[in-house]
């Protein structure tokens, strides 16, 4: 038994991405009424591809039914893909060159609900030390780890080590959830709307833990939130999702500043006033954002798209570079950059290198 | 950050301090304060004394009949509590029935809880099809009412203490299998447990060191409820004459042979039958009191 | 059309447009308290709060989990249960004494005068009803009128939620309706007895962002059609800026600060109010460490004497902790209880 974990080595170096997710497709079969014709199923994720530097700050955004939770399982390997690999690293998730359990220590998650992602037998520090003695470490040594790991929390360890679940506020429970989280000493972290749940003020010394975290172990993370304000703060880039399709990826500013697609736009323009006198007089969607059990044909956003084309209808867009690092699946920006199939082929093709 | 290379035995020293006040004696504590439950715990304990020390205690051969004392009414001098259809004392067989008793209501439940406990939680945790076969399997012993089953296994096995158990068994098994699965299953959709399985743990190691203490509790908590239906079922196995053979006491028995005695002494026909009841609702409110007693949270 | 139909029943007092001082308040709190008695622990959940709200004027309670906020808004309407719960001070809705009724006279004004919209409507709908028995129970409650006459006007109210197809979700479950529709239906369930109040209790912070700013602004509209009152509790500064017509910031059972959304978003006078602010888009800067406020929202249980706020603040005094501050006036409509302002 190996006494300590070491940090897993860089293979690839800094140009090349830390993950690379490709073609990522799943569906969740319904069974049909009896009935009816044809099974349906829920298209939660369906053909996603995206990027993930090291040592940045991804974020994911989208509204219910976009396929981000889904997102995140997937990434994390709790749901296996239909379609589609994950490639981390240089080397593919679940090969001989990277087996499941490899993957596992340096791939993490933190969930949103503190409370049930604990188990709530367990005092804080077995749940801390659980993951280290899977992957070999002494009972011991992980135990006098973990109480380090609390204090790197912002957690005294001689109060909370031996605490329940249900002793601890949100935002403490939260902080067990990172130092779990870390105790692998991962290379990549997903956050899945890890501050959503607490208040803003306690949301505070989350993120600035999670800032410190990360420059301290050199991590990396892809963080999920419907919190425009947060995304903002915290990360580099942003991928827009709708309707389990990614819709817009580019860096905060161009995303956030220069929004591309219309649902971005309009998702922007959902946000809340900052100007008492200048109140929002008109929603800028109409409707819920719909089911993703029957979407719609082609573009998936076109019903509820100000700036339809006929073409929207029948023609699916492609997620196209129009601009360095910017990148958006719209009929008509896919138009307006002139690119032809066969063009576009080639740029999805060099985009996944 | 601090250097915790001096101070880390010491800590770890107050950890286990602060774990040994963890889950298990907060619902002792809990328990403790249910004045109803304690109350039954003690009557429970001091029905197993009585059974354990039974030889010891009884005040006369609980076999040796003698028919010119047949039915004779409590509180004659010698028979304390009067004696039965066959002049045998009503005090010493009741003390020893409760060996009998107690046996055939706390062991079938033991088997049970470990046999159904281990099927319940596999097919919960393992889900899909392994689940669906488990289940309907179980759906057709669970189709059959328990006192029926318990009476046509028993039937056909022939009457005897052994077959008894091993009918009773049978019929408890599918029950406590159903309850283990059902937790079992609740838990596996806990975020907690997608949390084990990202740190690499196998199947059964996460069922063994995350689940399994989450869901023995309740297990184990319906399992002694079901302990009062056994003893009461075997009572009625030994009634039509299927569980235990004359001339043991047995409570069921005893209530069996005193059936034609009920017109001319119904206090001493009715005896076992209250021995039962007593034991049946100590049980039932103790397991109800632990059940209360683990929900709590703060 | 439909949101006609809706004016049409109810009759609005335009003759009384919303400012503060006006002696006809649709609410009028004055000092309230709310104590729980809880496991042997008072809980002191509200302690001294008083407010009005004009007709047609919205008041927006906002503050964390803890600071009390959905405590007052129940007490507004009595729903919490009764033996627990010592309530103390004045609840004047349209100048009757809410803390002094009697069943009867509750029965009467919960649903009539003063209705509640919660944050999760699955929760507070009945699931095992469609919405429109919920609806017409409601309706037919209050006024007397039969079950054809009550269906058609829980269609109108349908309608003037802008809900789709009114007539088929009447024959809807909750469970059936997307999260907006749901919210939706609530409101208009609540509006359908036709009260002059409406209490909001975190309506849209389930709601995803572009089906919460349609819940804000159709309830901007219903009130300026109806000429309701509105209290509307929240943590999200930005669905303040939305509603509001005046802010109460709430802090440890406490109104720490109140004053117009202008004033309170340009002109914060107290420390809590500033660390709210700087919380949000108002204050977070990349790449820097966020303002945190130290330490951690106070034990209701065992209140500290003095300022609720005394042992996170950073501009502490001594005075804080031992005596609680009066209440300043800043201006006509702003004050501050704090015992920097007083300087």
């Amino acid at each position: 038994m190996t006494t300590t974990l070491t940090q897993t080595e860089d293979i690839g170096g800094p140009a090349q991405p830390l993950l690379i997710v490709k073609n990522l497709l799943k569906h969740f079969p319904l069974k049909a009424p009896f009935f009816s014709r044809a099974a349906t199923a829920v298209q939660a994720v369906d053909d996603i591809s995206f990027d993930v530097m090291k040592n940045e700050t991804l974020g994911i955004v989208g509204e219910s039914g976009c396929g981000k939770s889904t997102t995140a399982r997937l990434l994390m390997q709790l749901l296996q893909q239909d379609r589609g690999e994950l490639i981390f690293d240089g080397q593919t998730v679940g090969s001989a060159q990277l087996p499941m359990k490899s993957f596992r220590r340096q791939v993490q998650m933190v969930f949103q609900d503190s409370y049930s992602s604990l188990n709530p037998r367990m005092t804080i520090l077995d749940t801390i030390a659980f993951a280290p003695i899977v992957h070999g470490m002494s009972p011991g040594q992980a135990e006098r780890e973990a109480l380090q790991l609390l204090e790197n929390v912002g957690l005294d360890p001689q109060r909370f080590a031996g605490r329940y679940p249900h002793e601890l506020s949100g935002g403490q429970r939260q902080r067990v959830n990172i130092a779990r989280a870390i105790a692998l000493k991962p290379r990549l972290i997903i956050l899945d709307e890890a501050v959503s749940a607490l208040d803003k003020s306690v949301e505070a010394q989350v993120l600035n833990l999670l800032s410190d975290l990360k420059k301290k172990y050199n991590l990396t993370f892809v963080f999920i939130s419907h919190d425009l304000s947060v995304i903002e703060y915290l990360c580099d880039r942003v991928l827009v999702m709708y309707l389990g399709k990614v819709v817009e990826l580019g860096t905060t500013r161009q995303v956030l500043n220069t929004p591309s697609h219309p649902y971005t736009q309009a998702l922007l323009a959902s946000v809340p006033t900052t100007d008492p006198d200048r109140r929002t007089e008109k929603a800028p969607l109409a409707g819920d954002p719909p089911n993703p059990i029957e979407p719609p044909s082609g573009c998936r956003f076109h019903p509820r798209c100000s700036q339809m084309i006929p073409q929207c209808k029948s023609n699916m867009p492609l997620l196209l570079t129009h601009r360095p690092g910017h990148q958006v699946a719209c009929i008509r920006v896919n138009d307006r950059i002139g690119q032809s199939v066969s063009t576009a082929q080639q740029a999805s093709a060099d985009m996944s290198i | 950050m601090t250097d915790y290379s001096l101070n880390r035995n010491a800590d770890l020293l107050l950890v286990q301090a602060h774990r040994s006040t963890g889950y298990w004696s907060g619902v002792m504590l809990n328990l403790r304060r249910n004045k109803v439950a304690m109350f039954a715990a003690c009557l429970l304990l001091l029905l197993l004394l009585m059974a354990i020390l039974a030889p010891w205690i009884m005040p006369a051969d609980p076999y040796k009949s003698s028919i010119i004392h047949r039915l004779k009414p409590i509180g004659t001098e010698n028979y304390l509590l009067g004696t039965d259809e066959l002049g045998r004392d009503m005090l010493s067989r009741l003390i020893l029935g409760a060996r009998l008793s107690l046996f055939m209501g706390i062991t079938p439940v033991i088997i049970a809880f470990a046999i159904g406990g281990t099927i319940g939680v596999i097919a919960g945790y393992a889900g899909g099809r392994i689940n669906a076969v488990i289940m309907r399997l179980t759906d057709v012993l669970y189709a059959f009412p328990s006192v029926l089953l318990a009476i046509a296994l028993s039937g056909t096995l022939g009457a005897g203490t052994g077959n008894a158990l091993l009918s009773l068994t049978v019929v408890f098994i599918p029950q406590i299998i159903r309850v283990a699965e059902s937790v079992t299953t609740q838990m596996r959709t806990q975020e907690f447990v997608d949390a084990a399985r990202t740190s690499g743990a196998s199947p059964v190691r996460i069922v063994f060191s995350q689940v399994l203490n989450n869901v023995l509790g309740p297990i184990f908590v319906f399992s002694t409820s079901l302990i009062s239906v056994s003893m009461i079922l075997a009572s009625g196995l030994s009634f039509l004459g299927l569980g235990v053979k004359p001339p043991e006491p047995e409570w069921g028995l005893m209530l069996n042979t005193l059936r034609t005695a009920i017109y001319t002494q119904p206090v001493i026909a009715a005896l076992p039958g209250l021995m039962i009841f007593i034991t049946s609702i100590s049980f039932n409110v103790f397991s109800d009191g632990l059940r209360q007693a683990m929900d709590i949270k703060e | 059309m439909s949101t006609q139909a809706i004016t049409s029943m109810h009759e609005p007092d335009s003759a009384h447009p919303a400012t503060g001082e006006q002696a006809d308040n649709a609410i009028s709190v004055t000092d309230l308290t709310v104590a729980f008695e809880r496991a042997g622990k008072t809980i002191r959940a509200v302690n001294g709060v008083s407010f009005h709200v004009a007709k047609g004027e919205t008041l927006v309670l906002i503050g964390e989990s803890g600071s009390g906020k959905s405590v007052t808004l129940r007490a507004l309407m009595r729903l919490h249960p009764e033996r627990q719960t010592r309530q103390s001070g004045s609840i004047q809705i349209n100048r009757q004494e809410v803390l002094q009724m009697d069943r009867r006279q509750l029965r009467a004004l919960r649903g009539k005068k003063i209705a509640m919209v919660f944050q999760e409507p699955l929760l507070a709908l009945d699931p095992v009803y469609t919405v429109g028995q919920q609806m017409i129970e409601c309706i037919r409650t209050h006024h007397q009128i039969s079950t054809q006459q009550a269906r058609a006007r829980a269609i109108e109210a349908l309608e003037a939620v802008r809900i789709p197809s009114p007539e088929r979700r009447l024959a809807a479950y909750p469970h059936e309706m997307s999260g907006g529709m749901r919210q939706r239906a609530m409101i208009a369930l609540a509006l359908s007895a036709q009260p002059e109040v409406l209490l909001a209790d975190e309506p849209t912070t389930a709601l995803d962002a572009t089906v919460q700013i349609q819940v804000l602004i159709l309830m901007r509209e219903l009130q300026k059609q109806l000429g309701l009152a509105i209290v509307f509790v929240t943590h999200d500064i930005g669905a303040a800026t939305e509603m509001a017509d005046r802010v109460a910031v709430m802090y440890g059972g406490r109104i720490v600060e109140e004053g117009s959304i202008r004033e309170i978003l340009q002109d914060a006078r107290h420390p809590y109010t500033l660390a709210l602010l700087k919380s949000r888009r108002h204050g977070m800067e990349r790449g820097k460490p966020l303002d945190v406020i130290r330490g951690s929202p106070p034990d209701l249980a065992n209140l500290p004497p003095g300022c609720p706020f005394a042992a996170r603040c950073e501009h502490v005094l001594a005075r804080c902790t031992t005596s609680v501050p009066q209440t300043t006036k800043i201006s006509q409509s702003h004050q501050v209880q704090c015992h920097l302002a007083v300087a």
